[in-house]
């Protein structure tokens, strides 16, 4: 059911798709106005998720120490593990958010007879999660070339090294593949690794069946169903400057694709794919350590909570004391 | 309840189905309640020490009962609690929100190795909290609930907590590998705070800080006893070195305060520890006094909640005042590092009244704690060490075959990875380290910490000790170490029984024990044993 919910509920939103873009005024509603809403959704859910976790405070600096820490002069300090400086910080985030640094250490234990325990390196997950994320982000600006007019320099060249292979025509792009790849992977993994199936919930399932179905109706149009690229890109750069019209006959294929998208935006700020935004407010990797060398301050710290005072102990005990030969305060 | 055997327990943990031998349950993890039976759970804390701290809900209770006279309206309590700690917490908020689940925490933890309890997987014991977070506090969940994770607050899910939240040392190796720095430990500590909201807690946390709040320290030592358990330290160390120590106690206008946790006077092996600190000062001529009312380096708030941390925890500073020191050192704990790293100046700095620390013997200036002014013993003995300032003979350790556990609040929330190190390495001359999975910020927990270290859980300790005790067994195989040495006084507790049971012939200590030994004091006898009276190598007879 964890499974079988989510993936019928892509099908739903594929069916959706497929029986707007063919009803009167579907086409408009799926191909104009639900990519604004849903853009206007997506910034603004994302704005106030990422607002609604500011507002609360960090009272306490509480970095992860992954290396040593900045202490004699002579002991070599791990700057970017364990950093003391904002430097070492923007580092530590730089190689978490841009190489998934956390993941690469990843291990796996093994409990063997005797009993005794194995701990092996395990860089699939970090290798896979790498190759899903940097498609996704070259395909996302590989997109730009539908939105802007002339198309940018940078886009130009990233099509360009895409295909390189120079397969097929149009030109088999490497990330479209390396893309389908990693998020069947990805699945796999969930379901055939017994605990991480064990640990998934919907939530897990569904974003991955939906940017299946998102990758799969793009790479249909592209090579298989071939849309009509002119007309696409005039919707897609009037959606861009404002003016938006359906001019031609485009695929149906082109609206699910669209749709599927509008739902990714959606749901985006609402579930754990927040987590785009959350990498860099993790206290835990975003603080640096100096805890003892600079006063970190709790906004909420109630200066009223004060220790059982000394006062009140010397009271309990004065007489122990005095015998013990231990000074007091009051004879 | 009696332990299994160490053989036996050994063969459940590797062939009985559990998770960790491939085992599935058959029921979601949501479906499957939480069992209290003896010997699976910590005793509830008594009434009257509940009433002690004030803390809500005082009253006799069985966790094995079905009604655990929990508060009439104890699900608004959790609730309206869960909701202050989000707006007081943006961990907990980025927490509750970015797991994508991917299991890199999974065979992280200790307990999950030890036990193969699906809920044991950080991720899962976080999720425990998060699904009634997600019901009650997102919009998804408010409106595809179950699709969505989550979970209506119910007694069951409050049974779970209880088991699980202390079922957690708050270790932190599953936040090295999360790929959000998702930290379990702080999971734990607000899982907590909720279920001392309604009056559920264990004893062996409350009592402890209850002893600490009132005695100074938290096994109840009064100031006499104190005092005296530290002297009769000082009588075994005449007896072994015929150097007489003379600590003072209390004393107004010492340079340097010392604050070490009280097991380290009082318990095995931590006197050890202590009567090394005692020679290491008495060697330096360290101007520096005890103190009977801040007798604590431990913080057992950090297992309650944050006000207890902070009222227990402000002592240090108090007691430092009233005797005008000028600076703090502080002895061989992990918790108690953890608190003053990450805590104390915060919640009871500044403290304008110190001075930055500089060690009086060689000048250098800790620059590291200008601010908290608390310098923890092993930068202190290292830069001694480096200094050319201990005469040391290393030879006197050559019945010692060392190997050092980096204890985890140190490693991890501090990183203080390499001094103890170099004090080791130039007190000992046969030191081996365990594989690199398990040191440096990879460590292992002893399985007992955070308040666990009590026997009615002693099956669960040994277990959640196992990935440590097994690296143990590594080196005492490969090199025959015989000594695990660890800068932290519940490590040297729980190690010790965690040893006891999975490789009887280690022995735990003190880096501080291992550099006691080492010294080669002014006018000294000949010794011809250790500081436990061991008898030293070619020394026999």
């Amino acid at each position: 059911m964890r499974i079988l919910t989510p993936f019928i509920a892509v099908l739903a939103l594929i069916a959706v798709g497929l029986v707007a873009a063919q009803v009167p005024g579907g086409q408009a509603l799926i191909g104009i106005v639900l990519p604004y809403l849903a853009f206007a959704l997506f910034l603004g859910g994302f704005a106030y998720r990422v607002m609604q976790w500011a507002k609360s405070p960090v009272p306490f600096r509480i970095p992860t120490t992954c290396g040593q820490a900045n202490s004699l002069p002579w002991i070599k300090q791990n700057k970017i593990d364990c950093p003391s400086t904002k430097l070492g910080v923007i580092a530590r985030m730089f190689l978490e958010v841009f190489l998934f640094r956390s993941l690469f250490r990843n291990t796996k234990a093994e409990m063997h007879e005797g009993p005794k325990l194995v701990y092996g390196s395990s860089k699939f997950l970090w290798l896979f999660a790498l190759l899903f994320h940097y498609s996704f982000l070259v395909i996302v600006l590989r997109h730009m070339r539908l939105f802007m007019d002339p198309v940018p320099g940078f886009v130009a060249a990233l099509e360009f090294g895409d295909g390189f292979l120079q397969i097929g025509a149009p030109v088999f792009y490497q990330t479209d593949a390396i893309f389908l790849g990693a998020i069947a992977f990805l699945f796999l993994r969930r379901v055939m690794l017994s605990n991480i199936r064990y640990i998934s919930l919907p939530a897990d399932y569904f974003p991955l069946f939906l940017i299946f179905g998102i990758a799969l109706t793009g790479i249909l149009m592209r090579y298989v169903f071939r849309a009509d690229v002119v007309a696409i890109k005039q919707l897609t750069l009037g959606l861009a400057t404002l003016s938006p019209a359906i001019v031609g006959q485009i695929s149906p294929v082109f609206f699910i694709h669209v749709f599927l998208v509008c739902a990714l935006m959606v749901y985006f700020p609402f579930s754990k794919l927040m987590h785009m935004a959350g990498v860099f407010m993790s206290p835990t990797r975003n603080m640096i350590n100096n805890s003892r060398m600079v006063r970190h301050i709790n906004p909420w710290n109630d200066p009223n909570i004060k220790p059982h005072s000394y006062a009140a102990y010397e009271d309990e005990f004065r007489e122990f004391m005095k015998d013990g030969g231990i000074p007091v305060e009051k004879e | 309840m009696a332990i299994m055997k160490a053989d036996k327990l050994g063969v459940s943990v590797a062939k009985a189905p559990s998770m960790m031998t491939g085992a599935i349950p058959k029921k979601d993890w949501w479906d499957v309640p939480a069992d209290f039976k003896p010997g699976n759970y910590a005793y509830p804390a008594k009434q009257e020490i509940v009433e002690y701290h004030k803390f809500p809900n005082p009253r006799l209770w069985d966790p094995e009962s079905d009604d655990w006279k929990l508060p009439e309206n104890w699900k608004e309590i959790i609730l309206q609690g869960l909701k202050e700690r989000l707006d007081k917490f943006r961990s907990l908020k980025i927490f509750m929100d970015c797991c994508v689940r991917c299991g890199a925490c999974a065979d992280k933890c200790h307990f999950f190795l030890g036990t193969g309890d699906p809920k044991n997987m950080p991720v899962l014991r976080a999720e425990l909290l998060r699904s009634v977070y997600r019901n009650d506090f997102t919009l998804a969940g408010k409106l595809l609930g179950k699709m969505a994770g989550g979970r209506e607050m119910t007694f069951g899910v409050l049974k779970e907590w209880f088991m699980y939240f202390y079922q957690c040392t708050e270790c932190r190796r599953c936040s090295v590998f999360c790929p959000y720095g998702i930290d379990t430990a702080e999971i734990t500590m607000m899982g907590r705070e909720l279920l001392h909201l309604v009056g559920v807690n264990i004893n062996w946390i409350l009592e402890p800080a209850a002893n600490s709040n009132r005695t100074g320290n938290h096994m109840g030592l009064q100031p006499h006893t104190f005092k005296d358990n530290i002297e009769y330290l000082c009588d075994d160390i005449e007896e072994i070195t015929g150097i007489r120590c003379n600590p003072t106690f209390n004393r107004k206008g010492a340079e340097v305060l010392f604050i070490t946790p009280s097991a380290d006077v009082f318990a095995e092996p931590g006197i050890y520890t202590a009567m090394g600190y005692l020679l290491l000062f008495e060697h330096i001529g360290l101007d520096y006094t005890w103190s009977t009312y801040a007798s604590e380096g431990g913080n057992f708030g950090l297992f309650t909640n944050n006000e207890m941390m902070k009222k227990l925890n402000g002592k240090m500073y108090a007691e430092a005042k009233r005797l005008g020191v000028k600076w703090i050192l502080g002895g061989e704990c992990g918790h108690m590092w953890r608190v003053l790293h990450q805590y104390m100046d915060t919640m009871n700095g500044p403290a304008d009244f110190l001075q930055v620390p500089t060690s009086p013997i060689t000048g250098t200036v800790f620059e590291n704690a200008a601010s908290t002014k608390m310098v923890h013993i092993s930068e202190f003995t290292a830069d001694l060490i480096k200094h050319g300032k201990l005469k040391l003979d290393p030879k006197r350790n050559d019945h010692r075959i060392a190997t050092y556990h980096d204890s985890c609040n140190p490693a991890r929330a501090m990183g203080l990875l390499e001094e103890p190190r170099y004090v080791l390495k130039n007190v000992c001359n046969n030191f081996h380290e365990m594989p690199e999975n398990t040191i440096r910020e990879s460590t292992f927990c002893c399985g007992s910490g955070t308040g666990l270290n009590t026997d009615e859980i002693m099956e669960l300790r040994m277990r959640a000790g196992l990935p440590r005790a097994n690296a143990v067994k590594y080196v005492r195989e490969k090199h025959a170490v015989n000594m695990l040495s660890c800068v932290c006084a519940i490590d040297r507790a729980t190690l010790t029984s965690l040893n006891n049971y999975w490789n009887p012939d280690v022995e735990v200590c003190g880096v501080s024990e291992l550099v006691g030994n080492a010294l080669v004091m002014e006018g000294e006898k000949e010794r011809e044993t250790g500081l436990r009276f061991e008898p030293l190598a070619g020394m026999e007879g």
